[in-house]
């Protein structure tokens, strides 16, 4: 079964159509999952994995089958979700709404009312998207720090860093609404 | 901000945002979608393609020079000298 995994991938770094959409069709799910965390939005994940396989075909020759495909597609994945918010982020803000989708039902502590919730979503919006990705897959999605350091390309350290200067403007934004989280 | 509050903002951003759903996967097959991906980009910039784009572009030159040299033939001159 590994090996053949490794043929098909071998194959596909030789520029074989067929191993292409072999490989697509055993890695979409977990791009387009991962892609889904970091945008929360069904039809923008399927567009951006679709533009992440492109990318993947383009840049096959710069795979090192050593390293694994899982890892260098979820970096991919992230640079394009990260062009994407970057693109979007002064057209499109996050609500709650827009969650509701694809969101897991939340523990709901009812002593934060849900214009506190609705304005702290907000307030993400907001964050710069270096920032946002970085709290979204370490805070909210929960995903292990080592992981989220490698689909961003940067060390733990770093995405620490990110995390907490994140968590300290949305402070501060909810701060200037008058909100005292 | 010390480690309580950082504990507090992280509850209520999941309060605001729950995760997503892990295993929700695409709602349709993207292959089509890839394929098509492929032939749009690649025939944008196949040599074939470009030479048609070229040839289109260097053929309506022609012609428009030519249609203006024959209403304004004292432009022509002019026109040399500039070449």
């Amino acid at each position: 079964m590994q090996n053949g995994a490794s043929d098909v991938l071998n194959q596909f770094l030789q520029g074989d159509a067929d191993a292409f959409e072999a490989v697509f069709r055993q890695h979409q799910r977990s791009v387009y999952g991962w892609i889904l965390r970091i945008v929360r939005n069904p039809a923008t994940a399927e567009e951006l994995t679709v533009e992440t396989f492109w990318r993947i075909h383009r840049a096959r020759a710069r795979f090192d089958p050593a390293k694994g495909f899982e890892g260098w597609a979820r970096r991919i994945a992230t640079r394009v979700a990260l062009d994407w918010l970057r693109t979007k982020r002064t057209e499109r803000e996050l609500s709650i709404e827009d969650c509701g989708e694809v969101a897991a039902p939340a523990e709901v502590d009812l002593a934060v009312t849900a214009e506190i919730r609705a304005r702290t979503a907000l307030a993400f919006g907001r964050l710069p998207p270096k920032l946002r990705i970085a709290v979204t897959l370490a805070v909210i999605e929960e995903q292990p720090q080592k992981d989220v350091a490698a689909a961003l390309g940067i060390s733990v350290a770093a995405v620490k860093v990110r995390v907490f200067r994140a968590l300290r403007l949305l402070r501060k934004d909810l701060e200037e609404q008058g909100i005292r989280p | 901000m010390n480690t309580h509050d950082e504990e507090r903002m992280k509850k209520l951003l999941r309060q605001a945002l729950p995760p997503v759903n892990s295993d929700a996967g695409p709602g349709r097959d993207l292959w089509p979608d890839e394929l098509r991906r492929l032939d749009v980009r690649s025939s944008a910039a196949s040599p074939g393609w470009a030479w048609f784009n070229s040839a289109w572009f260097d053929g309506a030159l022609a012609v428009g020079l030519v249609g203006f040299a024959a209403f304004l033939p004292a432009s022509l001159p002019v026109f040399l000298y500039y070449m």
